[in-house]
């Protein structure tokens, strides 16, 4: 029953194609249909597929199904082959669920766009993407899908174009991604050189056996990481993510906090050998994901913009991600990267709501006592944030709890203490943001207020399960305190991820831990609460006494200045210099001197071509008796 | 009989006939002709070997030579017709538009 | 005998041939060519190719040739012979020539081959002629009638008057 798993890209694709060629002449009603309908069939084969994955003995993963050779030159062979395992079982059930849920949302949040049938073409164009990135079985396909979701996630952050600021956030995207590409790409031919071939079983059988040095596990597991940092918004390529947000809101949900900028995390647990056998890799991975998550925490905190918040939010949990694979408990990192698909998709869509219902606006000094208003997405908003900032019983705190513990096993304790930092201003700057939109005084400006109205049933019932989800998705993988065997996500990935040293800590210590991560979720969110609700005057103090640091994290570091200034323009400096000198002069030159001189040669070439047939066949007959002689002397 | 190579010299200097008359004549018709003269040629070296090495081969390959003379005749001379069309002219002198 | 016809055909025919060259007049010169072509037709007899010599003078020498001539009569010939502007033409096509043929006569010396001894009666009787070619040569003397089809649309679509507007 499993064998039809290769079909779960193939309907999105089907979709895309059917809605790139006939979408502008469908109704509306049609193509929400057919673009919800083809996630959802896909939805339903990869649930049919992971529970037929569930009889299978674990010796047999990865199965593999080799559609056609793609690529055959000398040694070198790709195959466009589906692969699926308990990795790819997880990934390609978030991203068909949760494509799902935000594919229905879209419908009533995209009804009056103009470019509906676009929008729908490029979202089930990205399903389609993310789920060859997910499922191919070699590197090449793999990459594949990489460069389609980063071609969607492109046309997607610049989705509204006559938008200057979107159209050159989507440039912006685009191009980081690239850096971090070549990175990934230099990666993949050093495997290509090395190992021979680009299908995980033989990267994974080579690495294992040992075939390769340990200094070059080393390097390419860095290369890779590149191109994970640059897809994933890491330090130092995360630049392009808080831009992204000038796409539609569904989109940001969708691609830029549940699933593509997921995809380096997938990447890293899918080569997870790598990070295995090179435990400088490992350390490299775990040190960026805790440097990112507490970095991007402390840009959140004072942004006004509710989508920017969220942005810098996933920047960070992506962190703590890359901090569980960094630090080999890899099924905690996937745990996590699948508990916050949900909530943070949640929090994405609830803001979308909170737009619908203010026509638009977005800045949170504009908003303060929603609650009213936005009966429904009140209470989904606060789940997820309830959720993501790890208090106990819902899914954020088994994933990070996971996560910490894991890294406080390996000894990794500067991971941890920025681990438990990142959590106490998640949780603030989560709360900062329920406080100043949904509680407090009102500061709508009143022309808003005229209009403000809870979004339509399409929009708050996928809410309202992604609310449901974010609450229970976390039972699946509870912390091993509870019981030996009651982690089952973990023991799932298992027979996939390879294990470095096991440490085990003792019961104790392992509920000193959850219990430091409780109160540290707790403090946060009173520190809000104390902020935000009791005394509004506190921040303003702050800011005042030290305006210094606020400025700087205002200006988020002025990383983006200091980039303008180191890359961009000399970037563009030289590229001018380039053009004047080199360019005109050098490259112009040659080319029309070439011209000129084959006209040259051909003007005086031109004086045997006489045009009378005569000459041609005295020329012809002439060549013919010269052969002719050649041949007999 | 008559030995071989008495018909293969005659070819030989039907051949070259067709072929000096071709380069020496100065209008399109007697030039054809000249072509045509060229193709004869061929055909009595064909015939020529065919009966040396006693196969039918060769007589076959010359009466498709003659069917397909006789298609390019007619199209032949129908390009002729047009270019004196044209040029009201066949003198090969006059055509001479790919001149470089 | 045979020698005797052989040496009298192919005089005919090389004398008709240069007399086709040297005529000043096109029809005469279809003429000579005409006489050519049945003296050619004469040597496939002498070959044991009757039936060849036979297509030789219906179609070249009758079918062609009367195409050629119908072609002369619709051409002012008068007016087309102006006199020749590149006279040096001449010398080295006659040299070219001569090499040509020297090389030729050469290179068949060195590849004759002695005739088989005791050809069979029938040899290119059009009963046996017939035979392979409806047998073994039959797509190909099918799809001649195709490139005949062809030639002769071609030639009609191409001498057409095309309708003044």
């Amino acid at each position: 029953m499993i064998d039809i798993f290769w079909l779960i890209p193939l309907v999105p694709a089907l979709s895309t194609l059917i809605l790139a060629v006939f979408g502008e002449k469908l109704p509306k009603k049609y193509i929400s249909f057919q673009a919800c309908g083809a996630v959802f069939i896909s939805f339903l084969i990869s649930l049919y597929s992971f529970l037929g994955l569930l009889k299978v003995s674990p010796e047999e993963y990865p199965i593999v199904k080799n559609l056609f050779t793609w690529i055959h030159s000398g040694n070198f062979q790709a195959n466009l082959s589906f692969q699926f395992d308990p990795l790819t079982a997880v990934m390609a059930l978030v991203v068909t669920a949760v494509g799902f849920l935000i594919h229905v949302y879209s419908i009533g949040y995209m009804a009056e766009d103009r470019s509906y049938s676009r929008f729908f073409t490029l979202m089930n164009l990205f399903t389609f993407s993310m789920l060859v990135l997910v499922m191919a079985s070699n590197l090449v396909l793999m990459f594949v899908g990489w460069e389609g979701v980063g071609f969607c996630s492109y046309m997607l952050i610049g989705f509204w174009f006559e938008k200057h600021s979107a159209a050159n956030a989507g440039k912006k995207a685009f191009i980081v991604n690239r850096i971090g590409d070549a990175g990934f790409l230099i990666g993949m031919l050093f495997i290509l050189v090395y190992v021979g071939s680009t299908e995980f079983s033989n990267i994974n059988n080579a690495v294992a056996g040992g075939s390769l040095s340990h200094g070059l596990v080393t390097l390419i597991a860095i290369l890779l990481f590149v191109g994970a940092t640059g897809k994933s918004a890491q330090i130092p390529l995360y630049v392009w993510l808080p831009d992204a947000m000038e796409g539609p809101t569904p989109v940001s949900a969708l691609i830029h906090a549940a699933t593509m900028v997921t995809a380096g995390v997938y990447m890293v647990a899918r080569m997870n050998i790598f990070y295995t056998t090179s435990e400088t890799a490992g350390s490299v991975v775990a040190i960026i994901g805790a440097v990112t998550a507490v970095y991007a925490g402390t840009m959140a905190l004072t942004q006004n913009d509710i989508k920017r918040v969220l942005a810098y939010s996933t920047i960070s949990q992506i962190g703590y991600m890359f901090i569980g694979c960094g630090v080999g408990a890899y099924a905690a990192g996937i745990f996590h990267l699948y508990t916050h698909a949900f909530f943070k998709s949640l929090l994405f869509l609830a803001a979308g709501s909170v737009m619908h219902a203010l026509s638009g606006e977005l800045d949170m000094r504009k908003m303060g006592g929603l609650k009213k208003y936005l009966p429904y997405t009140y209470p989904t908003f606060l789940i997820g944030a309830i959720a993501i900032a790890g208090v106990p019983f819902l899914s954020g705190f088994f994933s990070k709890d996971a996560i910490l513990t894991s890294a406080f096993a390996q000894g990794q304790y500067f991971v941890w203490i920025l681990g438990i930092l990142g959590a106490v201003l998640t949780s603030f700057y989560m709360f900062r943001l329920i406080f100043l939109t949904f509680h407090g005084k009102e500061r709508i400006e009143p022309e808003v207020k005229k209009h403000i109205h809870e979004s339509p049933p399409v929009m708050t019932v996928p809410l309202a399960v992604l609310a449901f989800f974010s609450v229970i998705a976390g039972y699946i993988g509870l912390p091993v305190v509870l019981g030996k065997n009651v982690n089952w996500f973990d023991r799932f990935l298992a027979p996939i991820m390879h294990k470095g040293h096991e440490a085990h800590l003792t019961i104790g210590t392992e509920w000193l831990l959850i219990l430091i991560s409780v109160i540290v979720a707790l403090t946060g969110i009173f520190i809000a609460y104390f902020f935000y609700l009791k005394k509004p005057s506190v921040p303003h103090t702050l800011v005042r006494r030290f305006p210094f640091l606020y400025r700087l994290l205002y200006n988020k570091y002025y990383i983006d200045e200091a980039y303008d200034y180191l890359f961009v323009r000399p970037t563009l400096k030289g590229s001018e210099f380039v053009y004047d000198k080199f360019d005109i002069n050098i490259i112009d030159g040659a080319v029309n001197g070439a011209a000129s001189g084959t006209g040259f040669f051909g003007k005086v070439l031109s004086f045997l071509q006489t045009g009378f047939i005569k000459d041609y066949a005295l020329v012809f007959l002439l060549g013919a008796v010269i052969l002719l002689g050649l041949l007999i002397f | 009989m008559i030995p071989i190579y008495y018909f293969l010299i005659l070819s030989a200097v039907l051949f070259v006939m067709g072929t000096v008359g071709f380069l020496i004549k100065k209008d399109l018709i007697t030039q054809f002709m000249c072509v045509e003269v060229m193709l004869n040629a061929a055909n009595v070296a064909f015939i020529a070997f065919a009966r040396s090495a006693s196969s039918l081969n060769g007589q076959i390959i010359v009466f498709f030579i003659i069917t397909v003379a006789a298609a390019e005749a007619a199209v032949g001379l129908a390009i002729i017709l047009l270019v004196y069309r044209q040029k009201k002219s066949i003198k090969t002198e006059d055509s001479s538009l790919m001149k470089g | 005998m045979a020698v005797f016809l052989f040496i009298l055909l192919s005089l005919t025919c090389i004398g008709s041939i240069l007399g086709m060259i040297l005529s000043k007049n096109q029809a005469h010169s279809a003429l000579y060519l005409i006489l050519a072509f049945v003296c050619t037709g004469g040597l496939f007899g002498l070959m044991s190719a009757p039936f060849i010599a036979a297509v030789q003078i219906i179609i070249y020498a009758g079918a062609i040739m009367v195409l050629f001539i119908f072609v002369i009569m619709m051409i002012d010939i008068r007016k087309g012979l102006s006199p020749e502007r590149k006279k040096w033409i001449l010398y080295p096509s006659l040299g070219i020539g001569l090499v040509l043929i020297i090389e030729l006569i050469f290179i068949l010396s060195n590849t004759l081959v002695p005739s088989k001894a005791g050809t069979i009666e029938s040899f290119g009787s059009p009963k046996t002629l017939g035979k392979v070619l409806f047998t073994k040569y039959l797509y190909p003397f099918e799809i001649t009638s195709v490139l005949i089809i062809a030639a002769l649309v071609g030639a009609i679509v191409l001498v057409k008057k095309k309708e003044e507007k």
